[in-house]
């Protein structure tokens, strides 16, 4: 499965250029649908088992062999890794077809679609691995991917740099990964996840004790930070929104920031073990999805508000893992996975249809003539909002029931971030789609009006259809009352003893959804009350406190970057130049002078030569006969 | 009548030493140059007594190969000498320190 965008990665990779623009966006489409179809024929496979033969593992072949460390090339396939790859190959083909529309006429086509299939392949990659390292490979690869994807644009000084960003954070929760992989392996003695001898991993945690077992959760943790996106590593999120559209669509919806989710999902029976390591991965999450709330309510680029969408979503799933409910979590991935594919696409329409217009305050009533694109990009609208029937309703509802049952007070945090989640998608929606046209006017900083916007292509529209009814009905994935039938009773397997099983009444939860959807519907109102004006200058609902995202990058430039960078400095002028060049000049001019002093020596007078010999030879006289005389 | 050994020695070491104290003070190339036979053949004397007196052939064999050095260093020396006397009508030593340090 994952071999067929590699293949399409290798032939782009000698004759993409030759192919060119459309016959490799077509190639790369065709291998990621190819992997979709074969996931498909899997999840059959692995559905026509019972449910407690569900999980397959099979080894390739051995990659290397170190002392007791075996690190085979292997797949895992159960229903968590199935479910992955079926929205990961599933969203990334469609993504990949409308990007066949959105990146027509790019120079560098075949080089776009080139690094999305490799992208695709290391994200299944890291999905089906059996082993930590084999995971951490996908990992990479997955990260470096979106470096080069984030950068894509890389003339333009902003997207080279955003993407130096994405790639340094990514860096640092992958030190994490590391050290989680040397304590794991120090005490287990393995990195396979299960089967095999011992049992692997989730075989020897015994070996764990509660220190160890924790330290293992927190830099585990550190590593899905990077790569999910959240406090304090978030901040290159949104700037990965310098990428092409179908780019941002990609890395948000389908695949980097889940990457993170899988990882802590996967490692459910390590996190069981450590309670205080939960507790952190649960504040964390709320904080997060509450931080990224509030900054989406006052961003200005229509992508920018979708990306702190993303990582306030992102949270919501990590505080979901921080409570045991893995299956809520990973239920809600799907669902994100669905409505903000959707919402990036949609976004990219607009953006597509404006002229690469991204502010928001330049938009308006596109309804009218983009109706391919309101429509679709609505429902992803409600989804994300949690209106009931949709995805997002269902998905955020058992997120929120789970916290509820576990952190009263972080449940209280995520209620008000759904009241803001509704909130920032209502204005979101009402600054683009509703009002008065604004894209006719010249800019605040004097940019020319832009001509009236256009509908995109059909092939960038079928994505969205596609995606706007999946969004819609993925809600009956798992509706409560058929909890046990369903998805739930899917995943169950994997997770086991680790999920936390006390299930609210249903009184209560009946009580949680009409809490859920009264906030959804608070924030909707709010946000229409607001922004359904024509006045959309509105400073008063848009700090600069939040506009600049709580300061939270000046707080890094504060406190890491220019003393790091006046620490460089320092080693420059001051340890470079003085200590280390000092030495270096300093045996240079030692030779000089011991050379020039030697050269007096050397007279040029025959003479002189003469009498040194001869001086020479009386003091070896006089040395050879005294030692005569004393012995 | 038959000296002994010592005189020959002795005769040696004068021989030796007038030519060392003239290379060390005169300045033309051609008496330094003799100065440096004197000194060989002090040093070949020296080699022929003592083969006498330890009756070992050895020291009169490798005078011969003295002698075979010297005559092939004059030749070239005073090859030297001559070249340089053409080019700059000067034998001696002292002007020729062109390879000063």
């Amino acid at each position: 499965m994952p071999l067929l965008p590699l293949a399409g990665f290798v032939v782009l990779l000698f004759a993409g250029r030759r192919l060119g623009d459309p016959l490799a966006g077509w190639i790369a489409t065709a291998a990621v649908a190819g992997s979709f179809v074969v996931a498909c024929f899997v999840l059959g496979g692995v559905l026509s088992q019972p449910e407690t033969h569900r999980v397959f593992v099979h080894n390739y072949f051995t990659w290397f062999q170190v002392g007791t460390l075996r690190v085979p090339v292997g797949i895992l396939v159960d229903p968590l890794s199935i479910t992955m790859c079926m929205f990961i190959t599933g969203v990334s083909a469609l993504i990949h077809l409308y990007s066949v529309g959105y990146m027509k006429g790019d120079p560098d086509y075949p080089k776009f679609f080139l690094y999305l299939n490799l992208f695709v392949f290391s994200m299944l990659l890291l999905v089906l691995a059996n082993n930590l390292l084999l995971t951490f490979v996908g990992w990479e690869g997955v990260g470096v991917c979106s470096y080069w994807l984030v950068s894509y644009w890389f003339y333009r000084d902003s997207a080279a740099s955003a993407g130096k960003k994405a790639f340094i954070y990514n860096r640092i929760g992958d030190a994490g990964f590391l050290l989680a992989m040397f304590l794991i392996f120090e005490k287990t003695h393995t990195l396979v996840y299960e089967g095999g001898p011992g049992g692997g991993i989730f075989g020897q945690l015994g070996h764990l004790g509660g220190g160890t077992a924790t330290a293992a959760v927190l830099l585990l943790f550190v590593a899905a930070t990077g790569k999910s996106a959240q406090i304090p590593l978030f901040n290159w999120l949104p700037d990965a929104m310098e990428g092409p559209t179908p780019v941002s669509a990609l890395i948000h919806a389908a695949t980097m920031v889940t990457a993170g989710v899988y990882l802590l999902c996967r490692m459910n029976h390590l996190l069981a073990l450590s309670h205080a390591g939960t507790e952190v991965i649960a504040i964390i999450g709320g904080i997060t999805a509450f931080v990224a709330a509030t900054i989406a309510c006052a961003q200005q680029d229509i992508k920018k508000v979708l990306a702190f969408s993303t990582v306030s979503q992102i949270g919501y799933m990590i505080l979901a893992v921080g409570s045991g409910a893995y299956i809520a979590a990973v239920f809600l991935m799907v669902a994100h996975a669905f409505f903000k594919g959707l919402l990036f696409l949609g976004a990219g329409s607009v953006i597509h249809g404006l002229d690469d217009e991204q502010d928001l305050k330049r938009m308006g009533a596109l309804r009218k003539t983009m109706k391919w694109t309101t429509v679709t990009f609505s429902v992803g609208w409600l989804a994300i909002a949690g209106i009931p029937p949709l995805a997002g309703f269902w998905s955020k509802g058992d997120v929120l029931d789970n916290v509820y049952a576990h952190y009263k007070l972080l449940w209280a945090l995520g209620l008000f971030t759904a009241i803001l989640t509704a909130y920032y998608m209502t204005r979101l929606e009402v600054l683009t789609f509703g009002g008065d046209p604004r894209w006719d006017k010249v800019g605040p900083h004097g940019e020319p009006a832009h001509h009236a916007p256009h509908e995109s292509p059909w092939i960038m529209r079928l994505p969205l259809v596609v995606l706007a009814v999946l969004s819609f009905f993925a809600g009956l994935l798992d509706l409560p009352w058929i909890h046990h039938d369903s998805f739930a009773g899917w995943l169950a397997p994997v997770f086991g003893t680790s999920l936390f099983n006390d299930r609210l009444h249903t009184g209560s939860q009946w009580a949680l959804a009409l809490t859920d959807t009264a906030a959804a519907i608070i924030g909707l109102i709010i946000g229409y009350g607001l922004w359904k004006g024509t006045r959309v200058d509105k400073p008063e609902l848009e700090p600069q406190f939040l506009q600049r995202v709580w300061y939270w990058d000046d707080f890094y430039d504060t406190v890491i970057g220019r003393p790091s960078q006046r620490l460089a400095t320092f080693f420059a002028w001051v340890v470079d130049a003085r200590i280390i060049d000092g030495a270096v000049n300093g045996a240079a001019t030692l030779v000089r002078s011991t050379g020039s002093a030697a050269r007096k020596l050397q007279t040029g007078y025959v003479r002189n030569y003469a009498l040194g010999i001869a001086l020479g030879l009386a003091a070896l006289i006089v040395f050879l006969l005294s030692r005569t005389w004393w012995s | 009548m038959s000296l002994s050994a010592g005189w020959y020695l002795g005769l040696a070491a004068l021989v030796f030493a007038i030519g060392a104290v003239g290379l060390l003070v005169r300045r033309n190339v051609l008496i330094m140059f003799m100065c440096i036979e004197l000194m060989l053949n002090a040093a070949n004397l020296t080699f022929v007594t003592f083969a006498r007196v330890l009756n070992d052939i050895g020291g009169q064999a490798l005078v011969f190969f003295v002698l075979v050095v010297a005559a092939a260093e004059v030749v070239v020396g005073l090859g030297i000498v001559v070249t340089n006397f053409r080019r700059r009508s000067t034998t001696v030593s002292d002007d020729l320190h062109s390879l000063k340090g």
